[in-house]
């Protein structure tokens, strides 16, 4: 199948401290995938170099857009990254807390839409029209993700959960190929998480994309993924089916500790 | 009863504090020390009342602040006053009306005052895209103001060129200065940028003082021309009448303008900005671009009022551009509230108008001119008006299928 992202050798220095050791990841059409690994391994830094944020240090980034072509991402911004077809939420909830949750949809259509300074400023038809398609769309959305309810509230005055999937409304928005969730269940109760395991695959499904995410909840993990990647210290330490990786000993050692022998 | 507590002991801190000052006098002639206690009781008393005061408002705010968050998107109640046109519709009408009979009533030197006003209302305006919407403090705002009055000061000097023509050109120069500024400062965030843009205006402001070839230093441009109604000079009282309807078309049209920039794409791109820059990278949007449009749109309104400034005084010097200006600028958004177009209005109407009523307590004006913004800023630290956002309308009842 076609591999929409193939990460090959990507390192990652921070001054002398190598956060990222020649690192080989790819994602296929329609995949889900989990990145998972103990606190620190390096899993944020990988997203945050495959969306822009970050300029590796080595390696090659490459995607393979919907419309055929392959595109090299290492420098790119990372607006222009969103542009292409990659978007992310955020370990650290990133809301814009003092707009609206709709509004926070809306910003999400940014990148797709046209409208200037003088387009605003003027309201001719085809700003307005423009304009009517961001809320319709933001507000399918926020249906679909079942944030119906509080459209015009203040995105900081809804509950933990909520703004989680906010963000994946807000990510969806931009109309993705390739969808990034860093750790997108941290801080929900299980009921939240099982909820939230078949939204992503109810996503899937319907936006046909493809899905890389971060999480710790292994329950989640092994039931939602098609393939698991392993990371410890900056490496990629295992990879396979979620039954593979479950019976790798190096993944039971870098969970478990050195002493513990399963 | 603990604030009770706390006030008594702040008195008695400041009379202690007050002592030396307020109480022993030494007459040097008579050669004796006057004890006057009398001075003790009062600082004592009005320690007493002010430390209270302070104490139940700051205590009440945050009362205010925790049922806010509890209580989810309650709206302030000049937000509620907005957003009801059975309450505002009337009340805009008779402004409206006043605004437009006030030079018949009014004597020139309070059309003279409007006029400033109205020219403060729209330097608000302008900032308020760059530092409301947008989050960027900028603190050298009257660098652009400036542009624009050189603008038309030298236009007219040099070449003769007239005050309408000149109009475009000065908001053009503002926005060009604005992205000059801009650029090298992208990267530069609160207060970084702050200093920056601080230094900025004081640069152009020495410039303009000490390049005497190019802008006549200190002594500065005079005789500027007024702007002119179909090719007519008016007589000096008819045309500050003429100014002032200048700048009523003037501030309505920036309103008209701001406001439909503030609920665009490009208006909630520097919301966007303001609240999450990394967050708003991510979500597709173009950061220079983004800034760099804040930074040639706020800039631009400067220029323009620049321009009218000049037409207005006509004369022009460094020293109408100095730092207090560009603060008094930023007060006018801060205390309006940042980002609100109703609030900035206010703030600046406010801020210009408040001590020319005071002048009725000369001494005391500046006095209690800063005693009411800090009350402001500790009852309403988010502006007179704040929290309003647009409430869009979308197909209800439509299936989520695209
Ligand atoms: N900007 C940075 N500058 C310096 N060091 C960094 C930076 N970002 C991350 N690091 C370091 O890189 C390492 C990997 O961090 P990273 O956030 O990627 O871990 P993680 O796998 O996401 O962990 P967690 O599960 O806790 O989120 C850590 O040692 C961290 O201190
Ligand atoms: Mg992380």
């Amino acid at each position: 199948m076609n591999k929409v992202l193939s990460v090959t050798n990507l390192t990652m220095d921070f001054g002398g401290l190598r956060a990222l050791n020649e690192v080989d990841l790819d994602v296929r059409q329609g995949e889900i995938v989990a990145l998972i690994g103990p606190n620190g391994a390096g899993k944020t830094t990988f997203f945050n170099c495959i969306t822009g944020m970050y300029d590796p240090t080595e390696g090659e980034v490459l995607v393979l857009t919907p419309g055929g072509a392959n595109v090299r991402l290492n420098g790119m911004k990372p607006n222009k990254v969103t542009e292409i077809g990659l978007a992310r939420t955020f370990q650290n909830i990133r809301l814009f807390s003092s707009m609206t949750v709709l509004e926070n949809v809306m910003i999400g259509r940014h990148c797709r839409s046209r409208a200037g300074v003088l387009g605003a400023a003027l309201r001719d038809p085809r700003t307005r029209r423009e304009e009517q398609e961001i809320v319709d769309r933001s507000y399918a959305l926020l249906r679909e993700l079942g944030l119906e309810n509080s459209v015009n509230e203040f995105a900081r005055n809804l509950p933990y959960g909520a703004q989680r999937r906010l963000e994946i409304a807000r990510a969806l928005a931009t109309e993705p190929f390739l969808l990034l969730l860093d750790e997108p269940a941290a801080g929900m109760n299980p009921q939240e998480t099982m909820q939230l395991k078949d939204l992503v695959l109810g996503i899937r499904e319907r936006y046909q994309l493809s899905i890389l995410l971060i999480e710790h909840d292994m329950k989640m993990v092994m039931s939602l993924s098609d393939r698991i990647f392993v990371m410890e210290y900056g490496q990629m330490i295992s990879e396979g089916s979620p039954a593979e990786v479950s019976r790798d000993p190096q993944v039971i050692r870098a969970y478990l500790g050195e002493d513990h022998h399963a | 009863m603990d604030n009770l507590k706390k006030a008594i002991l702040t008195s008695l801190w400041f009379m202690f504090l007050t002592f030396p000052l307020m109480v022993v006098r030494v007459n040097t002639i008579e050669k004796i020390v006057q004890w006057r206690f009398m001075n003790m009781v009062y600082v004592g008393v009005g320690a007493f009342v002010l430390s209270y005061v302070w104490r139940y408002l700051l205590a009440k705010r945050q009362i205010g602040e925790s049922r806010d968050e509890t209580g989810g998107g309650r709206r302030s109640f000049g937000a509620r006053l907005l957003s009801e046109p059975r309450l505002y519709v009337p009340g805009l009408a008779a402004l409206g009306l006043a605004a437009l009979a006030f030079p018949l009533a009014g004597s020139m030197y309070q059309v003279n005052i409007m006029i400033t006003a109205l020219i403060y209302v729209v330097l608000a305006l302008g900032l308020n895209i760059v530092v409301g919407l947008s989050g960027l403090l900028v603190l050298g705002y009257a660098a652009f103001y400036a542009v624009g009055a050189y603008t038309y000061a030298l236009l007219n000097h040099h070449f003769g060129l007239g005050f309408w023509t000149v109009l475009p050109i000065g908001a053009g120069m503002g926005a060009l200065f604005g992205i000059l500024l801009g650029t090298p400062v992208l990267r530069l965030r609160g207060d970084y940028l702050a200093i920056v843009t601080l230094g900025f205006g004081e640069i152009i402001r020495l410039v303009l003082e000490n390049w005497s070839d190019f802008s006549m230093g200190p002594s500065g441009i005079s005789g500027i021309d007024r702007p002119s109604l179909f090719g007519m000079q008016l007589s000096v009282n008819g045309s500050t009448i003429y100014m002032y309807y200048i700048m009523i078309g003037l501030m309505l049209l920036t309103i008209f303008f701001t406001n439909r920039l503030k609920n665009s794409r490009i208006g909630r791109a520097w919301i966007a900005l303001r609240e999450d820059e990394i967050a708003c990278q991510a979500m597709g949007i173009d950061k220079t671009r983004t800034k760099l449009t804040a930074f040639a749109l706020g800039a631009a309104w400067a220029g323009l009022m620049g321009v009218v400034f000049a037409g207005k005084t006509v004369f022009v010097n460094p020293a109408s551009f100095t730092f207090l200006e560009s603060a008094m600028i930023l007060a006018m958004v801060v205390l309006g509230g940042m980002g609100s177009i109703v609030g900035v209005v206010l703030g600046a109407l406010v801020l210009i108008l408040l001590p020319e009523f005071l002048r009725d307590f000369a001494l005391y004006r500046m006095l209690i001119f800063g005693a009411a913004m800090v009350l402001v800023m500790v009852l309403r630290p988010q502006g007179l008006i704040s929290g309003e956002r647009k409430v869009y309308r979308f197909q209800a009842g439509e299936g989520s299928h695209e």
